[in-house]
């Protein structure tokens, strides 16, 4: 389970505060799937940021009883000047998992080759987000995180990711985050809108679609 | 009050951290250092090769005016001076390069930090000891008199070392104006850190204010091992380790300000 408790989040800019997150409360529980809608800048990222762990509440509380990935396919941790082997090390030693098991998946289903051996910084983006992707699929957790649902590589590679993560791993927990409807209809069971700095929750998809539209 | 609860305790906690800082240690050899030629390898070598050049130089000059032999001098001074410098102005840039990591919820600013002063004080120690050790073998140094002095002294500077990091690393952090400002004062700082001289040698009148500064107290006590009887050395250890000892609250409380302002980019 994760529980959000009354979390407010704030950061300072010239204009002084500005409250991005004030008062979210929410509760994700194991195989749940929840949607959370919100436009352009309506702090999606930091909710999800806030869920990770990556950054601390100004208030409130986040209680995490389960294992929680980091944004998906996030691939800015990456060492340029690392090969995609090494930093495959690196975030196999800071999650504690096994790098001699994890290898020979993410060799197979990044299909890099022999570029897995070469630095990062020569990888195209579209190398570098089948890095990622692998990265995130190698690494067990409870509750996946999503920050829009990313089109990794051509048609096939990215149907290939959607079996991995949302038929294969169909157990565990999501929090989708998007600004589009569709995404969120497709995997979720249950939404959520942030509007103005508040989380309003929606037992059904379609009542947060139609809260999400009246503007 | 803000708080994140997780199961587990202390012990948990300390082997996430170790992990943590493990990897990060293991990932900065290797960007650093690559895996090519002599690899990790570098990481005492670039220190021991630093303090064998100044040795021939201050040999070849002739500067050396004391009773006390050049060499074993030379390397007790320049070595902590490694250990200082190398230390602070590796935790000046610690946060920046490395902000994206954050991402990982585990890993945290200070983690950031005790991975490059682990790394550094690692590699100037390791430096210090197969210098001594291969200058004692060729007969060039004496063996020291007191080799647990020594020791103290040494872990009294690293540990100055890394708390100065903390604050220096917190504070360039909030402004690189500190970086900046921080690496010309070290430099003009280095005739007074207590490296190129003993107390004793000083006019009366400087000898009480050279014990204000906390590296000349280290320096001291790690010459008092070496040198035993053949030096006067002076220091104040109580007050080498209050010092240690607020510095490393300053430091403490500035990373913990900076952890809860610094994002992931």
């Amino acid at each position: 389970m994760i529980r959000l408790d009354k979390v407010v989040k704030r950061y300072r800019t010239r204009a002084g505060h500005h409250t991005v997150l004030d008062g979210v409360t929410l509760e994700v529980n194991r195989g749940d799937k929840v949607g959370i809608l919100g436009r352009n800048g309506a702090g999606k990222s930091t909710l999800i940021r806030v869920i990770s762990g990556a950054e601390l509440p100004n208030a409130g509380r986040v209680t995490r009883q389960m294992s929680v990935s980091w944004p998906l396919a996030f691939g800015g941790a990456f060492q340029g000047s690392l090969t995609g082997l090494d930093n495959v090390r690196f975030i196999c030693r800071v999650y504690g998992t096994d790098f001699q098991v994890a290898i020979p998946f993410i060799e197979e289903f990044s299909e890099l080759g022999k570029f897995l051996r070469e630095p990062v910084k020569t990888y195209s983006s579209g190398m570098r987000a089948r890095l990622a992707f692998a990265i995130s699929m190698a690494i067990e957790f409870d509750c996946f995180l999503i920050d829009e649902v990313i089109a990794v590589g051509d048609a096939r590679f990215h149907e290939k990711c959607q079996r991995e993560l949302f038929e294969k791993r169909r157990d565990r927990a999501m929090i989708i985050v998007s600004h589009e409807a569709h995404n969120i209809r497709e995997h979720c069971t249950r939404a959520c809108v942030l509007r103005d700095a508040r989380l309003q929750e929606f037992a059904a998809i379609d009542a947060a679609y139609t809260e999400y539209n009246r503007q | 009050m803000s708080e994140i609860v997780q199961a587990g305790g202390f012990m948990r906690s300390l082997a996430i951290q170790s992990r943590i800082v493990g990897a990060l240690v293991m990932r900065e050899i290797i960007t650093r250092y690559g895996r090519h030629n002599i690899g990790f390898m570098w990481v005492f070598v670039e220190p021991m090769m630093f303090t064998a050049g100044v040795l021939v130089l201050w040999s070849l000059f002739r500067t050396h005016t004391t009773q006390l032999a050049l060499i074993p001098f030379t390397v007790t001074g320049y070595s902590t001076v490694l250990l200082w410098r190398n230390a602070i102005s590796r935790c000046g840039n610690a946060v920046e390069p490395n902000r994206s990591l954050l991402h990982h919820r585990n890993v945290r600013v200070i983690d950031l930090f005790a991975a490059r002063l682990i790394l550094e004080t690692a590699g100037t120690s390791i430096s210090f000891l197969a210098l001594s050790a291969l200058l004692t073998m060729a007969g060039l140094m004496p063996l020291p008199d007191d080799i647990l002095k020594m020791l103290v002294a040494w872990i009294l500077l690293t540990w100055f070392a890394s708390s100065m990091g903390l604050v220096i690393g917190s504070l360039s952090t909030l402004s690189e104006s500190v970086d900046r400002v921080w690496h010309v004062f070290s430099y003009l700082f280095l005739p007074a850190s207590g490296a190129f001289f003993m107390v004793d040698w000083l006019p009366r009148r400087f000898q009480d204010a050279a014990l204000y500064i906390p590296t000349v107290n280290g320096i001291e006590l790690l010459r008092d091992g070496y040198f035993g009887a053949q030096v006067h050395a002076q220091y104040d250890l109580v007050y080498l380790v209050s010092f240690n000892m607020v510095l490393t609250l300053i430091g403490l409380l500035l990373v913990k300000h900076i952890s809860a302002t610094v994002e992931g980019e």
